[in-house]
């Protein structure tokens, strides 16, 4: 009977250790090395290095600068995700009955599209002279160069990717809200609870899980935020931009294999401790 | 569908008078609708504004203020885009690799998933936690090594390079264990008191009952693998190995950055086939979303 099963899981079993649970540990072996691209051929070859990698990378500026942009683009866009989604879950789930499929349909959209050739048309609506501002202009306001501003580039990302993650969301919290039971809205009705106090009491604790659900699987999408800055901003201007997962990927271009390697060590480390943080507050009445 | 119940018999529960309250109701439903509609407006309004500029020429689009609707629309982008930079080849390798993909998907996480949800075995508590352990590992950690040992097996620019890492997926893994779990018991042990065998049992009698798992898995792997970048970009040295989105990416901050249409238009061959996709296969999507989501 073993040998049957392990013969189903065979084929699984051995491209799963050569092309993912291999890289993994091998990742974290080589964070602790020297390795660069000189060493492609002959990677055993290389020296120990000890922490020093973890150390430099918390000395490098860009690298800091790199983790805050990344949590800020995390603290911002997943309650901004979560709330609107939640927003327009709510509104289809009540009385809204024509027009539903028009909706998710299009709320959906944007999910199943190409990261890359969304960001390229976002990069020409963003432009000074660009869709954007000139919807702004139709109510008198000035828009910024989005894109070459310090200070709205980061946003500009954001606003992106609260755009195109609404739709996943949706969905989940759709399907969250039809095991909400309908006996207990009913009897808080009776009892004259209104509106916000059935959402606060009833909706909210029964969603619990699928709340918990999405800040986890937001919260590890965005920590990992590349596509919209490789294509938007290359992580400018002035690093403003620059998140971990491109701070690692431009380490890998440079060949510093082992130094690429421990950054992205550290970005994972980041979101299994923003997993445990979010399993701890939203996970706590389970 | 929920009944409406006569006015006479929900007024006793209700503190205001009915008629006034329907009205408040119609009136909660008209905002809705409203604040529904502007959002779906910002929710579609870049596919729109993309699919028109495709077909404006670069002047028009930079032209300010902006108009909505192209004035002579031209398919000359399109033209450029699949005669001199060679969009074919592009699109050809996307679905190459996208195909293969799914297949290994399909094929191995079947039958790794039987396993996994039918039989037992030493060691399966141990594979399916180290399974789903590996669904919280971030894209950019496995890179470095995969590309040292692809450039070891001398796979790089190629397209085993390109389709190897990807012909398993643990969330794939996931989806067809859960809904094996639901599949009952009785029609395996029936097939093995005839006589079949495992293999036997899991091609004619678990697999034609997974229908609704293969579907979703399908729709996810191939999604997921025609949108994939970081890997492709990698591991894709020369613009002949190139898919899609690379060379959307790497044509968009080249010399043609500044050709808006030329980019609209790469833009919409990389997003309008899986868009129109979707809107016929909405009800399976949205599924699928529920179904490998929660539970």
């Amino acid at each position: 009977m073993t040998l049957t099963a392990w013969m189903f899981a065979l084929p699984f079993v051995v491209l799963f250790v050569v092309f993912m649970a291999g890289p993994i540990v091998a990742s974290l072996g080589m964070s602790f090395t020297d390795m660069t691209t000189r060493d492609l051929q002959t990677p055993f070859q290389v020296n120990i290095v000890g922490l020093d990698n973890y150390a430099r990378l918390f000395q490098d500026p860009r690298f800091v600068r790199s983790l805050a942009n990344t949590f800020t683009f995390v603290i911002v866009a997943v309650p901004l995700t979560m709330g609107l989604a939640l927003v327009v879950a709510l509104a289809l789930d009540k009385g809204i009955r024509r027009f539903r499929t028009v909706f998710r349909v299009g709320y959906y959209a944007p999910v199943v599209t190409s990261i890359v050739a969304i960001a390229i048309v976002w990069r020409f609506i963003l432009q000074p002279d660009g869709l954007l501002n000139g919807f702004l202009s139709l109510f008198g306001i000035q828009g910024p160069d989005w894109l070459q501003s310090t200070t709205w580039a980061l946003p500009s990302l954001i606003m992106m990717a609260v755009w195109r993650n609404i739709g996943t969301l949706m969905v989940i919290f759709l399907a969250a809200l039809q095991g909400v039971p309908r006996e207990h809205h009913e009897a808080a009705m009776v009892d004259g609870a209104n509106a916000w106090q059935r959402f606060w009491n009833i909706t909210i604790p029964a969603m619990r899980p699928a709340l918990l659900f999405a800040a986890v699987i937001t919260g590890i999408g965005f920590l990992q935020f590349f596509e919209e800055p490789f294509v938007m901003t290359r992580g400018g201007p002035l690093d403003a931009t620059l998140s971990t997962a491109m701070y690692t990927y431009q380490q890998f271009g440079f060949g510093n294999y082992a130094y690429a390697s421990a950054a992205s060590y550290v970005l994972f480390l980041a979101i299994v401790i923003l997993s445990l943080i979010q399993f701890r507050f939203l996970g706590r009445k389970d | 569908m929920a009944t409406v119940a006569p006015a006479s018999t929900a007024s006793h529960a209700a503190p205001e008078p009915a008629p006034r309250r329907r009205r408040r109701r119609e009136k909660t439903r008209w905002w809705l609708y409203v604040v529904l509609f502007l959002g779906l407006v910002a929710m579609v309004m870049p596919f729109v504004w993309m699919i028109l500029g495709s077909f404006k020429t670069d002047a028009e689009i930079r032209q300010y203020p902006t108009e909505f609707l192209p004035r002579d629309p031209t398919v000359e982008n399109y033209e450029t885009l699949f005669g001199r930079l060679d969009f074919t080849t592009f699109f050809v390798n996307s679905i190459v690799v996208a195909v293969f993909v799914t297949l290994g998907n399909i094929v191995f996480c079947s039958m790794v998933g039987y396993a996994l949800a039918k039989l037992e075995f030493r060691g399966k508590k141990l594979l399916f936690t180290l399974v789903l352990a590996t669904l919280m590992v971030p894209g950019v950690v496995t890179f470095v090594p995969l590309f040292v040992l692809t450039a070891n097996l001398g796979l790089v620019n190629s397209y085993p390079g390109l389709i190897l890492p990807f012909l398993i997926a643990p969330i794939g893994v996931f989806l067809m264990r859960q809904f094996m779990l639901g599949l009952p018991d009785e029609l395996i042990e029936a097939a093995r008191i005839d006589g079949a065998s495992e293999w036997r049992i899991f091609l004619r009698v678990i697999m034609p009952m997974c229908g609704p798992a293969v579907a979703t898995l399908t729709i996810l792997t191939f999604l997921g693998s025609w949108n994939n970048f970081l890997w492709p970009l990698v591991v894709a040295t020369t613009e002949d190995m190139y898919t899609l989105p690379v060379a959307l990416a790497l044509y968009s901050v080249g010399q043609n950055a500044a050709r808006y249409g030329l980019m609209m238009a790469g833009a919409v061959v990389v997003v309008v086939p899986v868009l129109a996709v979707f809107v016929l296969l909405q009800r399976y999507f949205v599924q699928g979303i529920a179904l490998t989501g929660i539970k």
